[in-house]
Formats: C-alpha cells, sequence, structure tokens
C-alpha cells in the first residue's frame, strides 16, 4: 500500500535519512523504532509531505506521492503529529470537524464524527469545551481523532505516548489497535518499543538514518540485541 | 472642518490603510512584517509616476499603485514565505530597507533629493471612502473560508498544514493583499504629500505600522481602526510639550502595553451587536451589585 524507496533526507549539511526503504501492506500495523534521533519523525514527514526529498520515492498505491502536503492527506494518508498540536483556542468538537477540512460530503462527516466520540468517549463528555484546557492524554486523543476525520485510509502515528502516563499508555495503544479493526492502516513511531512491538504486525529497526533491522514484530522483540538495546532486559 | 485636524484625519487615514493589510499579514496570519514602510514605497512611487508622467486619474492610479506592491510581494514571498518566524521578520525588513535605498538611487524618481510637484489629488473625502471599502473588503474576506484557513495558521500552523490547508498559499494571498494594501496607502500619501523622498518609507514608517497593529491588538480590525486613529492623533495632542513629545508618545505606548499586553481591543472586534453585548454586561452587573446593597440594607 504504502512503499518507500531508497529515500534520502538532508537538514542542510546533515544527512539525516540515508536510504530507506520500508512497506506498509494494507489493514497492518507497521512499527518503527530506535532511538532519538535516528531520523523516525523525519522519515514520517518526508512521506507526508513537510519535508522535501531530493533523492528516493515515496509509492502510494504504486503511484508516487506529490510534494504538496495537502494532496497527500486528500489522498488518504493522514499524519498525526508529534506534540500533538491541536487548534487551542476552539472547542474539541470544532477541532474535530477541523479534521474533516477537504472533505465536502457533510452526511459522511458527521457519521465519522459520531464514530470518532465512540472511539473516544471522553471527547464527547468534553464536547464543547475548549481544546487548550484538556489535559495531555485528552489532547492526544483529540489528535488521534482528528486524525480520523480526513477519513484516511492509512494513519502515520508519531510518538502517541510521550509524556503520557502508564495507565493512559495502554489506553492510547488500545485505540490504535481498535483504529486497525475499522480498516484501517497504521504506520506508528514509538519510542516505546515495548509496547509498539506488542500491538504491531512488522518493526522496523532505524539506527543513525538506516534501517538496520526488520522482521515481524515477534522476530524483532525476540532479538537478544534488541532485547538489550531497546527493552532493556538481559535474559 | 478645521484643515488641521482635517489634515490629521487624512493623515491617520492613511496609515489605517497600510495598517488594515498589515493587520491581515501579522494579526490574522501571524507573519511579522518590518518592511511595508517597502511596499507603501512602492505603490507611492508607481502611482505618482502614473499621475505626474502619464497623466492618470487617482482611483487608476492607486490601482496600478497597489498592483505593483502585490506582484513585488509575490516576488519576495515566494523567496521568504517558506521561512520561519523570526527569518522571514528578519528577510521583510532587509526588503524595506533595500526598496528605500534603491529608490535613493533612481534618478528617474528625483533620488534622495525627493520628487516634489506630485498633484493634491487626496482628500478627506476619498480617503474615508477608500477606507471603509478596505474595511468592508478585509472584513469579509476575513469571515470567508480563505480568511479561516489564515486564522488557522496563525493558530498552529503545522497543524493547519496535517488536516491539509494548503499554507503557503494561503500566506501568499496574505501577503499580496497585505502589500497591496500598503501600496494603496503609499499612493494615497504620495497626493496628500504632494512630494515623495526614500526617507519617508525608512524603517521607523514599518515600525510605526506595526506599533499601530500591536497597539489596537492583533486579530481586531476595529482595534486597527482605533490604534490608527489614536497613535496619529496622539503625537499631535503633545504637541504642547514640544521636544519631549515623542517621549511621551513612547511612554503612553509603553503604558498601554504593559496594562494591557493584548492590545486596547485584544482580538475582539467592536461591531454594533458587541457594543450592545458589553453594553448590556455592564448594566446587569450594575443591577447585581445594587440588588446586593438593597439585601444589606433589610437587614
Amino acid at each position: 500500500m504504502l512503499k518507500v524507496n531508497n529515500l534520502q533526507v538532508y537538514y542542510g549539511g546533515i544527512h539525516a535519512l540515508k536510504g530507506v526503504s520500508i512497506e506498509v501492506n494494507q489493514g497492518e500495523i507497521v512499527t518503527i523504532i530506535g532511538s532519538n534521533g535516528a531520523g523516525k519523525s523525519t522519515l514520517l514527514n518526508a512521506i507526508s509531505g513537510f519535508l522535501k526529498y531530493k533523492e528516493g520515492e515515496v509509492l502510494y498505491r504504486n503511484t508516487k506521492l506529490p510534494l504538496n502536503p495537502s494532496k497527500i492527506v486528500k489522498l488518504g494518508i493522514s499524519h498525526i503529529p508529534e506534540g500533538r498540536l491541536i487548534f487551542a483556542n476552539l472547542s474539541v468538537r470544532d477541532n474535530l470537524l477541523m479534521g474533516s477540512y477537504l472533505r465536502k460530503d457533510k452526511v459522511k462527516i458527521h457519521e465519522d464524527l459520531e464514530n470518532t466520540y465512540i472511539l473516544f468517549p471522553r471527547l464527547k463528555e468534553r464536547e464543547k469545551q475548549i481544546a487548550g484546557t484538556l489535559s495531555g492524554g485528552e489532547q492526544q486523543m483529540l489528535a488521534i481523532g482528528r486524525g480520523l476525520m480526513s477519513s484516511p485510509d492509512i494513519i502515520l502515528l508519531d510518538e502517541p505516548s510521550l509524556g503520557l502516563a502508564p495507565l493512559l499508555v495502554k489506553t492510547v495503544f488500545d485505540i490504535i489497535t481498535d483504529i486497525r479493526k475499522m480498516g484501517k492502516t497504521l504506520l506508528l513511531v514509538e519510542q516505546n518499543a515495548y509496547k509498539a512491538l506488542s500491538i504491531a504486525d512488522r518493526a522496523y529497526v532505524l539506527e543513525q538514518g538506516k534501517i538496520t533491522l526488520e522482521g515481524s514484530a515477534k522476530e524483532i522483540a525476540d532479538n537478544p540485541k534488541i532485547r538489550e538495546a531497546y527493552l532493556g532486559s538481559k535474559k | 472642518m478645521n484643515t488641521y485636524i482635517e489634515g490629521i484625519l487624512i493623515l491617520a487615514g492613511i496609515n489605517l490603510m497600510a495598517v488594515l493589510g498589515l493587520s491581515l499579514l501579522t494579526g490574522f496570519t501571524g507573519l511579522f512584517s518590518f518592511g511595508h514602510a517597502g511596499f507603501m514605497a512602492i505603490g507611492g512611487y508607481a502611482s505618482a509616476m502614473l499621475t505626474v508622467k502619464f497623466h492618470w486619474p487617482l482611483i487608476p492610479a492607486l490601482l496600478a499603485g497597489g498592483l505593483a506592491a502585490a506582484l513585488i510581494s509575490a516576488v519576495i514571498g515566494k523567496v521568504t514565505l517558506n521561512l520561519k518566524g523570526d527569518y522571514f521578520c528578519i528577510a521583510t525588513l532587509g526588503f524595506g530597507e533595500a526598496i528605500r535605498l534603491i529608490l535613493d538611487n533612481v534618478q528617474y524618481f528625483g533620488g534622495a533629493r525627493g520628487w516634489p510637484g506630485i498633484p493634491n489629488y487626496t482628500n478627506i473625502w476619498n480617503v474615508i471612502a477608500i477606507n471603509l471599502l478596505a474595511i468592508v473588503i478585509l472584513a469579509n474576506l476575513i469571515r470567508s473560508r480563505h480568511g479561516r484557513n489564515m486564522i488557522a495558521i496563525r493558530e498552529e500552523e503545522l497543524a493547519s498544514q496535517i488536516i491539509g490547508i494548503n499554507v503557503f498559499k494561503h500566506k501568499m494571498v496574505s501577503l499580496m493583499l497585505s502589500a497591496s494594501y500598503a501600496g494603496i496607502a503609499g499612493g494615497l500619501m504620495a497626493h496628500y504629500m504632494t512630494f515623495l523622498q526614500p526617507k519617508m518609507f525608512s524603517l521607523v514608517k514599518s515600525t510605526e505600522l506595526i506599533i499601530i497593529v500591536i497597539f489596537g491588538g492583533l486579530g481586531s480590525i476595529s482595534g486597527s481602526v482605533l490604534g490608527a486613529l489614536v497613535l496619529t492623533a496622539l503625537p499631535e495632542v503633545l504637541r504642547s510639550f514640544s521636544r519631549w513629545r515623542l517621549v511621551c508618545y513612547g511612554l503612553a505606548v509603553i503604558i498601554i502595553m504593559i496594562s494591557r499586553p493584548e492590545g486596547l481591543l485584544g482580538g475582539y472586534e467592536l461591531t454594533p451587536s458587541s457594543i450592545k453585548k458589553l453594553y448590556n454586561r455592564i448594566i446587569t452587573k450594575k443591577r447585581t451589585r445594587s440588588q446586593g446593597l438593597g439585601g444589606g440594607d433589610t437587614l
């Protein structure tokens, strides 16, 4: 469904992604794990068109993606960035509706809004509240909900567990599995490798701009090197 | 009308025109520009050229001046709008100064000595009419889809991009419209002063415009109107302080910014309905207070 071939991204003189190739198939949860500064967010930003790349290509349903972020959203790719980035002065409901910015089918939008509320009952409770006054976890849910409102086929999810209490992290990961059950495909970038591998089908390990390991999530989780480096266990 | 007061009102109207443009860019789109005097200069010289050398009437010349400023802003925008925050600000600052220095050296327009003999076409009535039209256009734009996109970009640029707003395009539209307003203001100024000199469009002018926008309240059209009137009239009111008047002006701005950092209106609009609401609120507040006192009396 989504295929990245030999992607090279530079920040000025810094070579951030050194020929990354990954593939995401329909209905999968694929996770990319790696330490800080490995290039995980860079990869997502390049896919969704926020970063310009000179070499390599991103194929979506076998056609090359344009370099224009708004066109990419229209094709059905939704990027939920790190750090939530909600519209703090709008209500929860308006924030969600902003997610459907490019859609014109009002009936379907309201259906999706109701579905989002089913997925996040908390947001329904706080429908009229100003989004800036939500707690961190609620803001993360709002960001995910807004990402769903563009009716995407594939969701790029960047560090959804960042800065959340352990209990909330569990909730967020449960929701990610629920989203997959809705028939969506997910590309998940996480530092919490243990959690990410527990829900993913396949995984890539990104180190200093290169994919060093790939395989099923279980293989990666059982790999002794990975256990030592990312999962914090030497058994 | 007293010609002195009329003169101040015309100057306020000219400032207001440029401030409305800057308000769209800074107040509603969130892009700070320190180069709007440059756009005023382009509009001023272009429209003066048309009326003096080609004998055009005022209105088409003003429109052409605005268009010239918009076209140049498009070129500037193409290269600078991808810059973030402060960097864009510095780029506009450089642009404004560059325009001034270029005009200093264009002998066709009189160079640094200035250009006298521009016909006196600007009067209080056409300034008021043009400003009213400009306000109506701006207010409608802000309420349109384009305006809402710009506000979304101001609020959270990356989030706007994520939901599919074409950020670059809307910044560009905002910049071009903003520049054309400034260009028209420059044209009005040329035909009021009947004299143009590059020095009139220095960084001080750009800063003055920015001060008015922030003073009036970012994201408020009525705030910009109020700011332009107050801050243009203030130095005149303070004339009796003679040499101390600019110090007083500075002090007044500082005091207001400390007591109301969000500006005079701070993002709110003064419309008939909002005035009514405010009035009702004050009335009810008074009433509850007097009722409270009445309750005290019975005890």
